[in-house]
C-alpha cells in the first residue's frame, strides 16, 4: 500500500529552483534523524546496564548532532531564516517528513535494536553515496554522518546477532520485532520525486539504489543471528508526505511541549 | 613482628605520609568498609541522579539544551562506571552493590528524591546540585584511598563543567521573560535546602564522620563544607537576582562568613529514611530498568559463552 498524499505544506513547486527541492532532501534526513534521537533518548537510565545506558546516548547524541546540522543546512536552502529550533518545534505531524519506521515506539529492547539495525544499514549506504554528492555542504555531513553510521551498525548487528542467537526467549523477542517493523523497510527504499530528481543532478541517491546492499548486509547479519527474513509483502508508507502512524503526534507533543507553551523566549 | 602488625604500621606509615593506599595493601576493616559504603553510595547517587535529568531530555527547550543535557547524564552515567569500578577494587561486585540498592540497603543522595518540575530544575540541579557535590568531591580528591581519589579528580573537572551549564540556564532564565523569572525563583525556592542538606547532618550528628577524618577518607566536616558552599552561591544567586529562600541569611563580617538559617532536620531524617517526594519511584524505576533487562543480559550471557566454547 503506497500511500502518496501531500500536506500542501511542504508541497514542491515544480518551477522552483533547485534549492527547494533540496530543501526537501535535506529535510527528510533531518527529521529521520531527529525522530529517531527523540526515540533513542527516551532509553537513557532505562537499558539494562550501565555500559548500554552510555552507548544508547552515545547513538541518541549523534544521530541529534545530524538533525542539527541538517536542519540548519535545510533553514539556509528554504531562504526564510528558520532556525533548527524553529523547524523542529513548529512544524505539526503532516509537516514532518521522516521514515515511519523512525516513528515506531520503542518497544522492548530486541524491538529498539531492530529498528535501530535497519535503520543503521540504511544509513551506512545513504551516507556512503551522499559523501560523493556534487553539493558540497550534504557530502561534508556526510562524510561526518558515514564515520558513525560504521559504529552504529557494527553495534546494532552485533545485538542482533546476540538476541538472535542467544537464548530462546532473545530469539522469539528478535524474531518478533523483525516481522512487526518488517512493513517499514520498503519505504526507505521507495521512488520519490524529489530524490530521483536530484539523484539525476548527482546531488542526491535515488532510494532504490540502496536497497541491494542494505538486502546484502541484512542477510549477512541474520544469517549469524539465525533470523530470516519475512515473507510479509504488506508495505505501508507516506512518511515523506507527511501521512504518518498516529505515534508521531505524540513524540512532538512533548518534545515541542515548552516551545509551544512559551514561544518567542530564549531558552 | 605478625604480618597483621607490620600491614597496620605500614597503613599508620601511609596516612602518616600523606600517601595513597592501595588496592593491594593492608587496611582495617572498618576502612574498607566505610569506602565500600561510601564509594558505593555515591555511584548509586550518580546513577539514580540520572533519571531527574532523564525527566527533561524529551521536553528541552531547544535542540542545543536537549544534547547538553544527554551529553550530561550519560557523563553520570560514566562517573557511576568509575566508582563502581573503584568500589569493586575493595572486593565487592557491582552485581552485589545493584542488589543492595535495589533492596535498599544501600543509600545514594537524597537530592535526587527530590522531582524535576519545570526545564528552570535542571539549571538548579546543575548550578546547586552540581555546585554542593564538586564541594564535597575536590575535598574527596584528597582521600587516603588512592582508586577513589584519582577516580574524583577526573569527576571533578566533567562536574564543574556540569555546574557551568547549570548556571548558565539560571542566567538565561533571569535574563528572561517575567514567566521565566518566575520559573528560575521557583526552583531556587525548592532545591536550596536540599542542596543544603547534601553535605548531611551537623558534625555533632554525623555518626561516621570522626573516624572517616582520622582515617583521611574525609578532610573537611560537613558543617564547613556547607559554608563553603552557601559563601560561594549567594553571591552567583544575587549575580541572577534571585531570592534565597532563607530569611536568616545574612553576612557576618566578624566571621567573614554568611549566617544562615537551620535546615529543617525532620525533612532530612525522612527523606533519608526513604519517605522523600520521590524515593519510592526512584527506586521503582531502577528496578525495572534492571529486570526488564535481564532477559538481555542473559542472552548475551549465553551467546557470550557459546562462543568461548566454540574457540576452546
Amino acid at each position: 500500500m503506497a500511500v502518496t498524499e501531500t500536506s500542501g505544506l511542504l508541497t514542491e513547486n515544480p518551477s522552483a529552483p533547485r534549492d527547494s527541492a533540496l530543501f526537501r532532501y535535506v529535510l527528510y534526513q533531518a527529521d529521520d534523524n531527529l525522530v529517531l534521537a527523540q526515540r533513542m533518548s527516551a532509553w537513557i537510565s532505562r537499558a539494562h546496564d550501565l555500559e548500554e545506558d552510555i552507548a544508547l546516548a552515545n547513538i541518541a547524541l549523534d544521530l541529534l548532532g545530524r538533525a542539527r546540522m541538517l536542519l540548519e543546512y535545510a533553514g539556509k536552502l528554504e531562504g526564510k531564516c528558520r532556525t533548527e529550533d524553529e523547524l523542529a518545534m513548529f512544524r505539526s505531524e503532516r509537516e514532518y517528513t521522516n521514515l515511519l519506521l523512525v516513528e515506531q515506539p520503542n518497544g522492548d529492547f530486541a524491538y529498539t535494536m531492530v529498528r535501530q539495525f535497519f535503520f543503521d544499514a540504511y544509513q551506512l549506504g545513504l551516507w556512503k553515496a551522499l559523501a560523493d554528492s556534487k553539493d558540497t555542504t550534504l557530502a561534508a555531513i556526510a562524510g561526518k554522518a558515514l564515520k558513525e553510521a560504521r559504529y552504529h551498525l557494527r553495534h546494532s548487528s552485533g545485538w542482533l546477532v546476540r538476541l538472535g542467537d542467544g537464548t530462546r526467549e532473545s530469539h522469539r523477542r528478535t524474531r518478533q520485532a523483525v516481522e512487526e517493523l518488517w512493513r517499514f523497510v520498503p519505504e526507505m527504499f521507495e521512488s520519490e520525486e524529489t530524490c530521483d530528481r536530484l539523484a539525476e543532478a548527482e546531488v542526491a541517491v535515488s532510494p532504490s539504489q540502496l536497497r541491494p546492499a542494505w538486502i546484502r548486509r541484512v542477510r549477512d547479519t541474520f544469517s549469524s543471528a539465525g533470523l530470516q527474513i519475512p515473507g510479509d509483502r504488506f508495505s505501508r508508507s507516506g512518511g515523506r508526505s507527511g501521512f504518518h502512524t498516529e505515534h508521531l503526534g505524540y513524540l512532538l507533543a512533548e518534545m515541542q511541549w515548552m516551545q509551544r507553551s512559551y514561544p518567542g523566549m530564549q531558552w | 613482628m605478625t604480618d597483621r602488625h607490620r600491614g597496620e604500621a605500614r597503613f599508620e606509615a601511609l596516612l602518616a605520609a600523606e600517601e595513597k593506599v592501595e588496592p593491594p595493601d593492608w587496611m582495617p576493616d572498618g576502612y574498607r568498609k566505610t569506602l565500600i559504603r561510601q564509594i558505593a553510595q555515591h555511584a548509586h547517587s550518580e546513577v539514580i541522579g540520572m533519571q531527574p535529568e532523564a525527566n527533561w531530555i524529551s521536553r528541552a527547550p531547544t535542540l542545543k539544551r536537549k544534547a547538553i543535557l544527554m551529553a550530561k547524564v550519560q557523563d553520570e552515567a560514566g562517573h557511576g562506571l568509575y566508582l563502581y569500578s573503584a568500589a569493586e577494587t575493595l572486593g565487592i561486585t557491582r552485581d552485589e552493590m545493584m542488589r543492595l540498592l535495589h533492596e535498599g540497603k544501600h543509600k545514594y543522595s537524597s537530592i535526587f528524591n527530590y522531582p524535576t518540575l519545570s526545564w528552570a530544575d535542571i539549571g538548579c540541579i546543575g548550578w546547586l546540585v552540581d555546585g554542593a557535590a564538586i564541594t564535597n568531591q575536590v575535598m574527596l580528591t584528597r582521600c587516603s584511598y588512592g582508586p577513589y581519589a584519582r577516580g574524583m579528580v577526573r569527576i571533578c573537572k566533567e562536574e564543574s563543567f556540569h555546574q557551568r551549564q547549570g548556571f548558565e540556564i539560571m542566567a538565561t532564565l533571569s535574563r528572561g521573560t517575567p514567566a521565566q523569572r518566575q520559573m528560575a525563583q521557583d526552583g531556587l525556592d525548592r532545591w536550596w535546602w536540599p542542596s543544603l542538606m547534601m553535605f548531611g547532618p551537623h558534625d555533632s550528628a554525623s555518626t561516621h564522620s570522626r573516624q572517616s577524618m582520622e582515617w583521611k577518607i574525609k578532610r573537611v566536616s560537613n558543617d564547613d563544607l556547607r559554608q563553603q558552599f552557601v559563601d560561594m552561591t549567594v553571591p552567583q544567586a544575587e549575580y541572577l537576582g534571585l531570592a534565597i529562600p532563607d530569611p536568616d541569611l545574612r553576612w557576618n563580617a566578624e566571621r567573614g562568613h554568611y549566617d544562615f538559617g537551620e535546615i529543617d532536620w525532620d525533612e532530612f531524617w525522612a527523606v533519608v529514611k526513604g519517605n522523600g517526594p520521590m524515593n519510592r519511584e526512584r527506586i521503582a524505576h531502577k528496578r525495572a530498568a534492571w529486570e526488564d533487562g535481564a532477559w538481555v543480559r542473559e542472552a548475551a550471557a549465553a551467546y557470550a559463552a557459546r562462543r568461548r566454547d566454540a574457540v576452546a
